[in-house]
């Protein structure tokens, strides 16, 4: 490198690397939100198709259980928010903390949804592998759990890359933190904001249909 | 010539697969490319010899599914849409903009190893025995019937969408935060409005695409019936998602192309693009609109009327800002001081070919006409006069004008034109018989066919062998120029971009200084300071 300076030779100083990573995640975020809304567009197409049917599947869901990962998920995105706004070299060990409790929240939500899918699997509603599902709405609630099933687990491996993310900034304000760490942990807090939100609009999908009918 | 270039800095296998050089990863990017192009060539060899005569006599109906699917799955996912922007976009974007990488030079590394992991698995699909769905992996068929490697295929493709995505946020945060002092949005060369384009299409549409290819892969996988109508799913929507990628991925195989002919044209007039705002608007609008007109793709498949209606206007819509690119191109050869030279007749081939492929569009583009002509090798015809005859004269014109630039080294002229001039001619006669069979209502994909379709089939095939031997010279005279070349001067065609300002090839970080720029693009005309020339 011609010169020894702080950052990579194509940045001018340290808050242009900063902003330009943080457009490099909103851009990101960008294409992630087309991913989920390719899938969404094709629930709801079929959730139009099989009104009756979405509604009889998602009354199988467990709503106590997504209800509470949805608590779990705010929890977490709160504490993750609360590390960005107080973040400092001299905080450096709430700022951990708060990232490792973020994490944890993030595999307590995990573990939630492994019991969730295994209720789902002893009822028989695990399409492709043991569904049976009786009656004239069989079709609209075997697609209502293909998505359920697809959608989650996308959902879930975001969550998993998330939790990966936060741990590895935890280790890193533990060991060394300074200033130049503020960018990474905002860029992950996006990340992990983003998947918080994916799974407001997934609950209310998947959860709310037809509770109020029977 | 002391100094280190970018090529001599190192000369370990090491510093090449662990570079995070955006110059060295251009060149990753083109050897692998070169390998693809002729992987897919071999397919469509294959296709245009068993045309050549009516009956079934090199392969059956089945390898000739698998061969047709393969040209498209190669040449669509691992080489056009890489082409122009993964090889000169990486490496003329920086230069352009005076900056010294791009923002992210690790992730552009990633989305190379990223693209060459898609690019293995979907060549185990290929050589494990094929695909045979086409390149549109349309279900049902794909998720029930056939019986090859769908699955892997898609995971290629699927990984392949990741390296895609990479390389247009690289590109779209490059642009916005990199620019060289006093380089303002309306002072960059028009070949970045269309990189910046294209780039906004990679990052929105291939998302799509991998959710559309893992629903597809689950219904084969599980046997659960996601498009399946029997047990109410729909088939139309695999079409619709698909589509939805795959129509902007079409301006993602000529957008960059586009912007490859405006350096050109200007260059060789030596002149000012003509209407420069409306050229760098165009490409957005072409961005934008390209993502309203995926129904064209389905106008027979039963999708309603009104729907259809809607897709045959915003399909003549979109025409219009390729339209306006086009007389704008001609405006700029207007009273221009016009030179012949090799990178020049490539953007008059693409001119002159990019018209009639948009022409034939525009056929399709009616609801009427597109019934008729629906899966007949009228459409063959169009997109390759876009794709092959568009996109790819312009990557070879694009590679030729650069060529100094990146190698240090001038090619022989007279083969460059040699070729150029083949290229044209073979082109032409490979594909214009085409429409001909098409407008007559000879349908794609079939490895037989009538008797009295055979005339045009013979000259088509007879334009692909002269084709196929005008691809391999660059191979021959560009490769040998690449050793044994003259040295080229920093500027050999005197040109006013920044890419033109730094040594040729480039030192590792591009700009000894930074440059400042202080004034708009294409300044032909007034003597722009040059630095002093290489003697």
């Amino acid at each position: 490198m011609p010169e020894s300076s702080a950052v990579a030779p194509q940045y001018a100083s340290i808050p242009h690397r900063d902003h330009t990573a943080e457009l490099g995640m909103w851009v990101f975020i960008a294409t992630e939100v087309l991913l989920f809304g390719g899938l969404i567009l094709a629930y709801l197409v079929y959730r139009h198709a099989f009104p009756q049917g979405f509604a009889a599947g998602s009354r199988h869901t467990e709503i106590v259980i997504g209800t509470a990962n949805t608590a779990v998920l705010l929890t977490s995105s709160f504490l993750v928010a609360w590390a960005v706004e107080i973040f400092s070299p001299a905080t450096s060990k709430i700022v951990t903390w708060l990232l490792v409790g973020a994490a944890c929240l993030g595999l307590v939500f995990i573990a939630l949804k492994a019991l969730e899918y295994s209720g789902e699997y002893d009822e028989h509603l695990v399409p492709g592998i043991n569904f049976q599902f009786a009656g004239p709405k069989a079709n609209g609630v075997q697609l209502f759990f293909i998505f359920y099933f697809i959608a989650t687990a996308i959902h879930a491996l975001h969550m998993l890359i998330g939790i990966g993310l936060l741990i590895t900034l935890a280790i890193i304000c533990r060991r060394a933190s300074t200033k130049r760490h503020h960018t990474a942990l905002h860029s992950a807090a996006l990340y992990w904001h983003f998947v918080d939100v994916v799974w407001i609009f997934l609950f209310a999908l998947i959860y709310l249909p037809g509770r109020s009918t029977s | 010539m002391s100094e280190k270039n970018y090529l001599t800095t190192d000369f370990t296998l090491r510093s090449w697969f662990l570079t995070t050089d955006h110059k060295r990863i251009a060149i990753l990017y083109f050897a692998s490319l070169i390998f693809f192009f002729f992987v897919g060539g071999a397919a469509a060899t294959a296709i245009r010899i068993e045309l050549a005569t009516p009956q079934a006599d090199l392969v059956s109906s089945d390898v000739y599914n698998r061969l047709f699917t393969m040209h498209g799955i190669i040449m669509v996912w691992f080489f056009l849409i890489p082409s122009i922007p993964n090889t000169l976009g990486n490496f003329i974007v920086p230069l352009m903009i005076g900056a010294r990488d791009l923002a992210f030079p690790r992730l552009n590394l990633m989305s190379w190893y990223v693209f060459m992991l898609g690019g293995c698995v979907t060549l185990f699909a290929i050589l494990a025995g094929g695909i045979d769905t086409g390149w549109t992996f349309y279900t049902p068929f794909s998720t029930l019937y056939s019986n090859s490697y769908v699955i892997v295929a898609a995971a290629g493709v699927f990984i392949a969408g990741f390296s895609s995505i990479l390389t247009g946020l690289n590109f779209i945060v490059t642009i916005h935060r990199l620019r060289a002092p006093g380089l303002t949005w309306y002072r960059l060369p028009l070949f970045l409005w269309s990189l910046y384009a294209t780039s906004v299409i990679l990052v929105l549409a291939t998302p799509v695409l991998a959710i559309t290819l893992l629903l597809m892969a689950t219904e084969r996988f599980f046997g659960v019936g996601i498009f399946d109508p029997r047990i109410g799913g729909d088939p139309l929507l695999f079409q619709h998602l698909f589509w939805f990628y795959s129509h902007p991925a079409v301006y993602i195989m000529i957008l960059p192309g586009m912007g490859v002919i405006n350096e050109l044209v200007s260059c060789f007039s030596r002149k000012e693009v003509f209407g420069y705002k409306f050229v760098a608007w165009c490409s957005l609008a072409i961005a934008a609109v390209g993502f309203l007109v995926w129904g064209h793709h389905m106008f027979v498949s039963g999708q309603s009327l009104v729907a259809s209606l809607v897709f045959s206007f915003m399909s003549f819509i979109v025409a219009v800002p390729s339209a306006i690119k086009v007389f704008n191109w001609t405006a700029t050869l207007h009273k221009g001081s016009i030179h012949f030279d090799a990178p020049m007749l490539y953007a008059l081939a693409f001119i002159g070919l990019f018209t009639i492929g948009g022409l034939t569009g525009l056929f399709l583009a009616c609801l009427a006409y597109d019934v008729h002509a629906t899966d007949t090798y009228f459409v063959v015809a169009h997109f390759h006069y876009i794709m092959v005859g568009g996109m790819v004269t312009a990557y070879f014109g694009g590679l030729h004008y650069w060529w100094p630039k990146i190698t240090g080294r001038l090619y022989s002229e007279y083969w460059a034109r040699t070729a150029a001039v083949l290229i044209f001619f073979g082109f032409n006669l490979t594909f214009f018989p085409q429409i001909i069979l098409g407008a007559e209502g000879m349908p794609r994909r079939y490895h037989v066919y009538p008797p009295e379709f055979q005339v045009w089939n013979v000259l088509s095939s007879g334009g692909a062998a002269i084709l196929a031997v005008a691809y391999l010279m660059p191979l021959f005279y560009l490769g040998y120029s690449a050793f044994f070349g003259k040295r080229a001067p920093a500027n050999p065609w005197d040109a006013p971009g920044l890419e033109w300002q730094t040594s040729s090839p480039p030192p590792e970080f591009n700009f000894e200084t930074q440059p400042v720029v202080t004034r708009e693009p294409y300044q032909y005309n007034e003597r722009f300071e040059a630095e002093p020339q290489n003697a």
